[in-house]
């Protein structure tokens, strides 16, 4: 059974991989931001909340703040997008993965809306 | 960003033109623009590869009318510091509205009549968001022969890009004719236009004036080129930011003086001793002895962007300015930024830092623009 994908109402998305949590933008917000020109990533070790702007995605016009949609210890970040911010257009729920977080809290998962909920919460968009 | 203030901005003659291409349309000075299309850096390295469609509409079309050349440039000299009555026919010149304090109200282009049938008339484009404000400010010094109007029945297009005159040639074979801040009226297959040779890329490129109900076909007959895509205000943005141009109620405001924002250029020669327009001792001063802040350019020394409102520090922490402009170069392929220093700091090659949300981070003042200009003189 592949993993399953979480989704929060500021479009980020997590999926949860044992005691891990990868998380990214989803294409709908690599999409509304336009061309991503530079990613500012936390340095592992980092304890980050649920809720705290955790990264910040800059596209040619604006910067925008990435909220970590779990609570949790950054144990690895994307360090490929540094030579290649556009792998967040490209690729955003793949290859353009933001951080992973050692999960601090297994249940905070269950507050996160699941795909269908959130496609159904961007249509009303 | 919600769809109820949709309602209540204005339209321009292009605008289900936009829609139909998929523009990504946005609140932009009272008018529903669009920001994209397919991506603000494809656009942008399509006008300087290829060519580039703008729909300016939303600014300021008007014609300033009096009863022969000398009396209308002189009353518009009254508000500029440029040499206007040397303006030939059919001759562009960007100048500057001032104030008393010699504070930049609008920056905007003037065009003499073509001919000496219509001669007595300047046309003016000023800046969407200013346009209300620049009207009155006119309309406040006209004396009773000279006049103003709207031409609102007027659309604004611009062809920017190095194969623009390739393409403008097929349908209007007097804009090839054109140099730089040259214009002239013509037909584009059949339709009446004022074309000139100008624009606000550092390409090459012209800018055509239609009526209203004439735009849409001549903007979807340059679209069927397959030298032509439609461009947003992002690239337009990121385009005029390369080319060092500044952008009004970002780079320009109504304390900035042209000496300050590196726009002496404007002030003619011939008007410096004479004076005789807003400001005049303000700026004689400045320029004799040096603007206490001036325009740079600013190169991150990172891949990072800096913003507008990030501060300026010298090396010793110091505050010594401001950014004004900022965001990525797609074609300098890196983060490019303008702004306004301390004169003594304003050197390129100067290493200073912007301190923006990431705090302090290296950056060096570099010559503007930081993409060559292109212009066919």
């Amino acid at each position: 059974m592949a993993a399953t994908i979480s989704y929060t109402k500021d479009h980020e998305w997590v999926r949860i991989e044992g005691d891990t949590a990868i998380m990214g933008i989803t294409a709908y917000a690599a999409e509304q931001l336009g061309d991503v020109v530079f990613v500012e990533l936390p340095e592992a070790g980092k304890a980050l909340k649920k809720g705290d702007a955790g990264a910040v995605v800059e596209s040619v016009k604006a910067a925008s703040d990435v909220y970590s949609p779990i609570s949790g210890e950054v144990v690895e970040v994307n360090d490929a997008l540094d030579a290649s911010p556009q792998t967040v257009n490209e690729a955003p729920e793949t290859d353009g993965w933001l951080m992973k977080l050692k999960l601090a809290d297994a249940g905070e998962v269950d507050d996160l809306m699941d795909e269908a909920a959130y496609k159904e919460f961007v249509a009303t968009l | 960003m919600t769809a109820t203030s949709d309602d209540t901005l204005n339209q321009t003659p292009l605008h289900a033109l936009h829609v139909e291409l998929g523009g990504r349309m946005v609140p932009f000075a009272g008018y529903a623009m669009p920001v994209q299309y397919e991506g603000i850096i494809a656009e942008h390295r399509w006008t300087r590869d290829q060519a580039g469609l703008f729909d300016v509409s939303h600014m300021g079309q008007r014609f300033l009318v009096g009863p022969d050349h000398a009396t209308t440039a002189a009353t518009l000299e009254r508000l500029t510091p440029g040499a206007l009555g040397t303006l030939g026919l059919g001759r562009m010149r960007y100048t500057l509205l001032l104030n008393d304090a010699g504070g930049i109200i609008d920056d905007l282009m003037v065009t003499r009549s073509i001919s000496e049938d219509d001669d007595g008339t300047l046309s003016l484009v000023f800046n969407a968001a200013r346009k209300e404000i620049d009207d009155d400010y006119v309309r406040s010094a006209l004396p009773d022969d000279v006049s103003l109007h709207a031409a609102e029945d007027r659309a604004l297009l611009a062809l920017q890009g190095p194969q623009a005159a390739a393409v403008m040639e097929r349908h209007c074979a007097k804009a090839g004719d054109l140099t730089f801040m040259r214009a002239t009226s013509a037909a584009f297959d059949g339709i009446d236009c004022h074309v000139s040779r100008s624009g606000y890329t550092g390409e090459d490129g012209f800018e055509i004036s239609v009526a209203a109900d004439k735009a849409e076909v001549l903007a979807r007959t340059l679209l069927a080129e397959a030298e032509v895509k439609p461009i947003g205000l992002g690239a337009r943005d990121s385009l005029r930011l390369e080319a060092g141009l500044p952008l009004y109620g970002h780079d320009l405001d109504e304390t900035t003086s042209p000496v300050e924002a590196d726009l002496s250029f404007a002030v003619a020669k011939s008007r410096r001793e004479s004076g005789g327009f807003p400001g005049a001792e303000r700026i004689r001063r400045e320029l004799e002895t040096g603007p206490s802040r001036l325009r740079v350019g600013l190169r991150p020394t990172g891949r990072a962007p800096v913003r507008e409102g990030a501060d300026i520090l010298a090396p010793d922490g110091e505050t010594i300015g401001m950014v004004t402009s900022g965001g990525f170069g797609p074609t300098a392929e890196a983060p490019v930024a303008m702004g306004y220093v301390a004169h003594a700091y304003a050197k390129p090659g100067t290493t200073l830092q912007v301190s923006g949300r990431r705090g302090a981070e290296p950056a060096e003042i570099t010559a503007l623009p930081f993409v060559p200009h292109r212009y066919f003189r």
